[in-house]
């Protein structure tokens, strides 16, 4: 037992995606238990290990933790990235579910037939321009700090850089107005625990293709 | 609807939703039903969401604007109420909440609802994602295609008999005690209630193989606040109906 949190999930960025770069910008080493084939992830269901019979689910501290929202916000408190009080904590979880939103839209694109693909892109491209982006770059000017909250790195920041670089991926031209949302994507890019994450080799996985969703598909056939 | 001493603060929270929007069970004294409608483009009218949050364990009153129309919506996302430009929105000591999540989270910790420490938040964090989960088909449920809907209904059936339903039967077999989490009430409990009493309005007996959750149910029911919001003439929003789901087409995707 190393006393390093372990991380149960397929491998890709799917719902767990968030809970690594967390616990990279804390600092924290992790290992993967990367669930391969059907076979593991009826071993963990078969074991008695997923509450709700679903992954991601993280062992630590005693705990097997599942759903990535409960999941975020341990580690958020437990690494002092939650805020100071409660309303910076009401201030990251709203803006934290708005990410979400957003991030949602993503899956929706690879789930979507292909019949709808563009609908779907073109919804991305619309929420992020005109919705979400616009919200926390308003946010970042209304205080002029360097951080969304308490003028101090929280949860909220690290899942807008995770959410920025999956915009960039996806459309580049989608950040071009929004300087100080870039600002932040850099500032918290260089902080050495980030940095490292964002080295090739790391724990980081990429941004999902279709060819990845239909490969995932075959292996656990839905 | 009850209404309680409040060692108030001039203005209890305003909730603005849309009301038939709001059908919907809510527990304890603010019973939020949400709109929270995603205008997706999809060859169907995409299922807006409705998200019916209990708040507030009690003795807290509050006003309702409900949204009946799409000029009521704009109004409020023009005069920059809505952080991104969706409903539910609570306002509440000064501020203007968005996203059910965290409107949940913010009243809970403010009424004692969210355990005495980090793990017992964590656990009822957990279980209250897990119950949403199940809460979300219900939401969705109107918004199916006609021919569709009695298929989901098995299908969400399915889900909570066989992976939500037996998790909270052990926990409460497990330490006997009368709530989820702690001893005590919690955010937890008054989802999963809402949830249950939500699922029990299409399918009567989804309770029938889990004694203790039936127990849970009652004695929940019972607690002075609840029973009050359950009692005809409170805040609880009934379930949807056509109507609902076309004010909400109306509001949203017209």
């Amino acid at each position: 037992m190393s006393g390093k949190p372990v991380l149960h999930y397929f491998n890709v960025q799917g719902r767990m995606e968030s809970i690594r770069w967390l616990l990279a910008a804390a600092g924290v080493e992790f290992e993967e238990k990367l669930i391969m084939c059907q076979e593991d992830l009826d071993k963990l269901k078969n074991d008695g290990l997923l509450m709700f019979q679903q992954v991601p689910m993280v062992e630590m501290d005693g705990m097997k933790m599942v759903q990535s929202r409960a999941i975020l916000n341990y580690i958020a408190t437990k690494y002092n990235l939650y805020g100071k009080d409660t309303k910076e904590r009401l201030l990251i979880d709203m803006y934290t579910e708005g990410m979400t939103d957003l991030y949602e839209l993503f899956f929706k694109v690879i789930l979507a037939p292909p019949e709808e693909k563009d609908a779907a892109k073109s919804l991305i491209k619309d929420r992020a321009k005109n919705r979400f982006l616009p919200a926390f770059e308003k946010v970042l000017k209304s205080h002029g700090q360097g951080y969304l909250v308490g003028n101090k790195l929280s949860k909220a920041d690290i899942l807008l850089t995770e959410l920025l670089y999956m915009v960039e991926e996806f459309d580049a031209s989608l950040l071009a107005n929004f300087t100080l949302l870039q600002a932040l994507k850099t500032r918290v890019s260089n902080l050495p625990n980030v940095k490292k994450f964002l080295q090739p080799g790391s724990q980081r996985k990429p941004f999902p293709t279709q060819e990845m969703f239909e490969e995932m598909r075959k292996r656990f056939k839905f | 609807m009850l209404k309680f001493k409040l060692k108030e603060v001039k203005s209890g929270p305003i909730l603005h939703y849309p009301e038939c929007l709001a059908a919907g069970w809510g527990m304890l004294s603010a019973a939020v039903t949400i709109g929270d409608a995603r205008a997706t483009r999809q060859p169907d009218p995409p299922p807006p969401r409705r998200r019916q949050c209990s708040l507030q364990a009690c003795r807290v009153q509050f006003d309702e604007e409900f949204l009946e129309t799409k000029e009521q919506l704009q109004k409020l996302q023009d005069g920059e109420h809505l952080l991104f430009q969706q409903v539910p929105m609570v306002e509440i000591d000064g501020m203007k909440l968005v996203q059910t999540r965290s409107i949940l989270h913010y009243i809970a910790e403010k009424h004692q609802l969210f355990g005495k420490d980090l793990k017992e938040r964590t656990l009822i964090d957990m279980y209250v994602e897990g119950t949403l989960d199940l809460l979300e088909m219900l939401i969705m449920h109107p918004f199916l295609k006609p021919e569709d809907q009695p298929k989901e209904v098995v299908h969400m059936a399915q889900k909570a008999i066989i992976r939500y339903f037996p998790v909270f039967e052990k926990v409460l077999r497990g330490h006997g005690q009368n709530f989820l989490v702690g001893n005590q009430l919690s955010l937890a409990d008054v989802i999963l209630l809402q949830t249950i009493l939500a699922l029990e309005e299409k399918i009567p007996n989804i309770l029938s193989t889990f004694p203790f959750l039936q127990e849970y149910t009652v004695k929940l029911s019972n607690i002075p606040t609840i029973k009050r919001f359950l009692e005809p003439g409170s805040k609880k929003k009934p379930p949807p109906d056509d109507v609902y789901v076309r004010t909400v087409y109306n509001i949203f995707m017209s």
